[in-house]
């Protein structure tokens, strides 16, 4: 059991420019007094999302769609954990896993076994089911012989082929995804879309934002749509593609 | 409000705990990445510290008229722990900013990034301990069974350490002037602390100036004195856990309460 709720949820991101950032900006706003504040206090805000309300609940595969800047992937931070809205509440009750950057953790010095560890670690798998599913991690990616070389030597695609084997080993109940992952030549890409798709079916929520009509009507059964941090439309999948792609 | 703080704070640190073999994973990775490819690897780290401690040690035996015996072990432990002081303080300012790309990304307790850069310099004051029996053994000075004390002494120290840099880290991901002032701040006290001259060289009056008022003082006593033969002071070992009590409760509330607000301050 999955669940994902918000309420009237806002973010606000404090914008800080090169002067507002530093102490002394703030140590002069301070003894200059009103001044300053009434004409810019520093602060500028940009609201990024605002007065969210929606539930997510098992088998749901929620697409979220928008154009750029409509607070997509603060959208997705927030459904992370790894940013706190700035207004009303989040409550998400499930194992969150995501998709999003795979490639984050890989020191390019280590080989690409040792940072299996540590994309691994990050992701939160511990050592026994690293040492467990290593040898699969491997031979999924392809990698041979390369597996105890260092990751600068490999090429982009054996680099992404690594990154997709060791993030895809986690079995989230909450699936963030940016874009479809899509990596590798052809024979791998068959492979790697194989492997997503049995990972999104045992997933009990999919939250994935994307541009393409083909992917959202393809995974999603349910869209959420953005416009300038506000939910425009929330439905069954093909109204609101109908709808957005239409536009 | 205070104890919600306090209790986000600490959730935040016991999850971080449970995750000790990442913690100790990207720590050491922190160690190898610098000296990777290199053929000495992080032995470089007991190298460039025993050059320094030799070279500091002989200019200021002679500038000081002090006999190499007492000198040398004095300097030698001194430079190694201030080391240590000191990086987990500069390196503490840059501990939340130098793991932004994680902390957008992956919803991992804050404190891991904290306990990352501490074990960090664990590892390499571990490197740079092993010059001090050296230099015992060659100016031919025991070590008495008082250097135990060091431990707690060092565990104390730690925990003091810690918290000064969980507040810098936050404190620094807001403003980034200060990671520059704290470096400055550092510096001065290297030489206000009596590291590379001996408190007893200096008048009783100046002394209860620059000592009793000086933090960087007791602790560093409380880990020092004990290798070097001598008791720390009540003193020392009363202002080392009063301010590691109440650091620590001011640290987790204060880091508590902006603990939210650090990843939109990356």
């Amino acid at each position: 059991m999955a669940k994902i709720e918000f309420n009237n949820v806002s973010v606000d991101f404090p914008i800080y420019n090169a002067n507002s950032r530093s102490l002394k900006n703030s140590l002069i706003k301070v003894a200059t007094g009103g001044q300053l504040k009434t004409d810019q206090q520093g602060n500028v805000k940009v609201r990024a999302l605002e007065g969210l309300n929606f539930t997510l609940e098992d088998k749901d595969r929620v697409g979220i769609v928008g154009h750029n800047g409509a607070g997509k992937s603060t959208l997705l931070r927030l459904l992370s954990g790894v940013y706190f809205p700035s207004g009303g509440t989040v409550k998400v009750d499930g194992e969150v896993g995501s998709l999003i950057d795979i490639s984050l953790g890989i020191d390019h010095e280590a080989t690409g076994r040792e940072n299996i560890y540590i994309r691994g670690s990050l992701l939160g798998l511990s050592k026994a089911v690293i040492n467990q599913n290593i040898d699969e991690i491997i031979k999924f990616s392809e990698l041979g012989g390369f597996a105890d070389m260092p990751v600068r030597t490999y090429s982009s695609g054996m680099h992404l082929r690594l990154a997709f084997a060791v993030s895809t080993i986690v079995h989230p109940e909450i699936l963030l995804m940016d874009e479809w992952l899509s990596v590798g030549d052809e024979g791998f890409k068959e492979k790697a879309k194989r492997r997503l798709n049995d990972l999104v079916h045992q997933t009990n929520i999919l939250v994935i934002a994307t541009h393409s009509k083909e992917q959202l009507l393809q995974t999603c059964n349910r869209a959420i749509w953005l416009e300038h941090g506000r939910i425009r439309m929330d439905d069954e999948i093909n109204k609101v593609a109908a709808a957005y792609f239409h536009d | 409000m205070q104890n919600n703080s306090f209790s986000i704070a600490w959730l935040d640190l016991t999850a971080a705990v449970k995750r000790y073999p990442l913690i100790t994973l990207l720590g050491w990775q922190d160690i190898q990445q610098r000296y990777r490819r290199s053929a000495l690897g992080p032995f470089w780290l007991t190298i460039s510290m025993s050059v320094m401690i030799g070279a500091i040690g002989l200019v200021f035996s002679q500038v000081f008229k002090t006999p190499t015996q007492d000198f040398l072990p004095f300097i030698a432990i001194g430079i190694i722990l201030w080391t240590f002081i000191s990086n987990i303080i500069i390196e503490g300012c840059l501990a939340f900013i130098a793991a932004e790309n994680i902390i957008k990304q992956l919803p991992i307790p804050l404190f891991v990034h904290l306990l990352r850069m501490v074990w960090r310099n664990l590892l390499t004051l571990g490197h740079n301990i092993v010059i001090f029996p050296i230099v015992l053994l060659i100016v031919g000075k025991p070590l008495g069974l008082v250097a135990l004390l060091s431990i707690p002494g060092f565990i104390l120290a730690t925990i003091n350490l810690t918290w000064m840099a969980l507040i810098l880290a936050t404190i620094c991901a807001r403003y980034r002037d200060m990671p520059q002032i704290v470096a400055s701040v550092i510096q001065v006290m290297f030489y206000l602390t009596p590291i590379i001259w001996m408190p007893k060289t200096i008048s009783a009056h100046v002394n209860s100036y620059l000592l009793d008022l000086n933090p960087a003082y007791h602790l560093l006593e409380i880990m020092r004195a004990p290798l070097l033969g001598t008791m720390p002071t009540a003193s020392n070992w009363l202002v080392s856990m009063a301010m590691a009590v109440i650091g620590s409760l001011l640290a987790l509330t204060f880091y508590g309460n902006y603990r939210r607000r650090i990843a939109y301050w990356l």
